[in-house]
């Protein structure tokens, strides 16, 4: 049943992968296994004529990423048109490639927020999990560097099973570099984290000292830093309201500038992505098969289509219900309610200490 | 989250620190407080004590416009501004 009468919401973020050229290799990498190509990129005025079509639209925050958008030339462009078209404009940067000089630019152009990613609270096991020898040193570098301008800092703590067991010791690193908030995210398994599984998934034990871990610091440092945690769905009894509703809240542009209701979406089958070379911004929002494919609850197969935490959760996310079970509009597997269920434990089961399969 | 820090100095002037902002968004349908991967929608009450978290007046100046501009007792504009503030700066949306 079409919800023609609902009201169609508007979008408050925008994810703008600027480029997928990364220094770094990590396993867990949320880009597809099929990179964009640096010929294919958005050029600066088409990104610069999409901000103002966000703006206009809802959009309010933009999240300016990659790949690493440092890589890009013309970031500093870039990251001033968001800011001229009146976005609140959040710099997901590695720290590798950002020159001094570079950030400085940014700062003065209006940067409102910096988030680095750390892979580990050691440098050398930080540096073997990028890939990418020194770059926690760079990193450090940058983080005394956003907070020298009084720019507030995220560092971002991507957890796994080689360094869940630090989980304490990256929010005391946050907190010694001077950022205001940390985020503790699990590992998704989707983009290179899907064949890097066996070797990131942590284990039940870990994960539960890991979150007894998080509530522990969060009454520590209350008032001197924000702990966002982001739950590692493979343990969880209901799954996650992945992207807060398809085509609700957010929007993500790649590099070649397609656009998906999310970072994963084109690892759905059959799905008609339109790109902002062709339409604007808000015709896709409104109108590209790929935002209405799973927009709202009519989409819903039992148990979803009768759950009463249908509009919390939106039944999971889209792609893991694919992964898992070949059928996009399952149930998202990690909902104890699903019939596939048991699959994920025994997925989770599945640990293996072979080397990483990089990023490349 | 002690008594102790439960109240706010006379003299304090809170303002939202770089990184937050308070901004009209037409198509959001109101005010709306920015911050560092976070969007707030204040409602109408938030966001007349947010208007006056410019870092130029007094938390006791504040107090007393409020509860001038809204004919309401002071000891309890006190008390609600007092915990909408501190909950703010716990989050890192305000300094004091």
């Amino acid at each position: 049943m079409a919800q023609s009468s609902e009201k169609l919401p508007r979008p408050l973020g925008l994810l703008a992968e600027l480029t997928h050229r990364c220094p770094l290799a990590c396993p867990y990498c949320s880009n597809p296994l099929q990179l964009d190509k640096r010929g294919d990129e958005l050029d600066t005025a088409t990104w610069a004529r999409v901000f103002g079509e966000a703006a206009r639209l809802g959009v309010i925050q933009v999240h300016l990423s990659g790949g690493e958008p440092a890589a890009r030339r013309d970031l500093v462009e870039i990251m001033a048109a968001a800011h001229q078209a009146g976005l609140y404009t959040n710099l997901i940067t590695s720290a590798v490639g950002l020159r001094p000089e570079t950030f400085s630019a940014l700062v003065d152009a209006g940067l409102d927020h910096v988030q680095i990613s750390i892979q580990d609270s050691d440098a050398h096991s930080a540096d073997h999990i990028a890939g990418y020898e020194g770059a926690f040193e760079r990193k450090r570098a940058l983080a005394a560097a956003v907070v020298a301008r009084k720019v507030p800092l995220t560092v971002n703590a991507v957890m796994h099973r080689a360094n869940i067991d630090h989980v304490s010791d990256m929010v005391e690193l946050a907190l010694s570099l001077g950022a205001s908030r940390v985020e503790i995210a699990h590992v998704q398994y989707y983009g290179w984290a899907l064949p890097n599984r066996a070797m990131l998934m942590p284990t039940r034990e870990q994960v539960d000292l890991a979150v007894a871990a998080v509530e522990e610091l969060r009454t520590r440092h209350h008032g001197a830093i924000v702990i966002d945690a982001v739950v590692p769905d493979y343990y969880a009894r209901f799954p996650k309201p992945c992207v807060g509703g398809w085509g609700r809240r957010s929007l993500n542009i790649t590099p070649s500038g397609k656009v998906l209701p999310c970072h994963a979406a084109e690892s759905l089958p059959d799905l008609e992505f339109w790109s902002v070379r062709d339409r604007s911004l808000a015709d896709i929002w409104i109108s590209s098969p790929a935002f209405q494919a799973f927009r709202g609850t009519s989409w819903m197969q039992e148990p979803c289509a009768s759950c009463p935490r249908r509009e919390q959760d939106f039944g999971g996310c889209r792609c893991q219900a694919f992964a898992l079970t070949g059928d996009a509009r399952a149930t998202d597997p990690v909902c104890h309610l699903s019939p596939h269920h048991a699959m994920v434990a025994e997925l989770a089961a599945v640990r293996t200490e072979a080397a990483y399969i990089y990023r490349r | 989250m002690s008594e102790a820090t439960a109240t706010i100095a006379a003299d304090a002037r809170p303002r939202l620190p770089h990184g937050v902002r308070l901004v009209h968004n037409e198509a959001q349908g109101g005010l709306v407080l920015l911050a560092p991967e976070r969007v707030f929608k204040p409602d109408a009450i938030a966001a007349e004590i947010l208007k006056r978290c410019t870092g130029e007046a007094s938390f006791g100046q504040i107090v007393d416009d409020l509860a001038a501009t809204f004919s309401a007792p002071r000891d309890r504009v006190l008390t609600d501004v007092t915990a909408l503030l501190r909950s703010l700066a716990d989050k890192k949306l305000l300094e004091l």
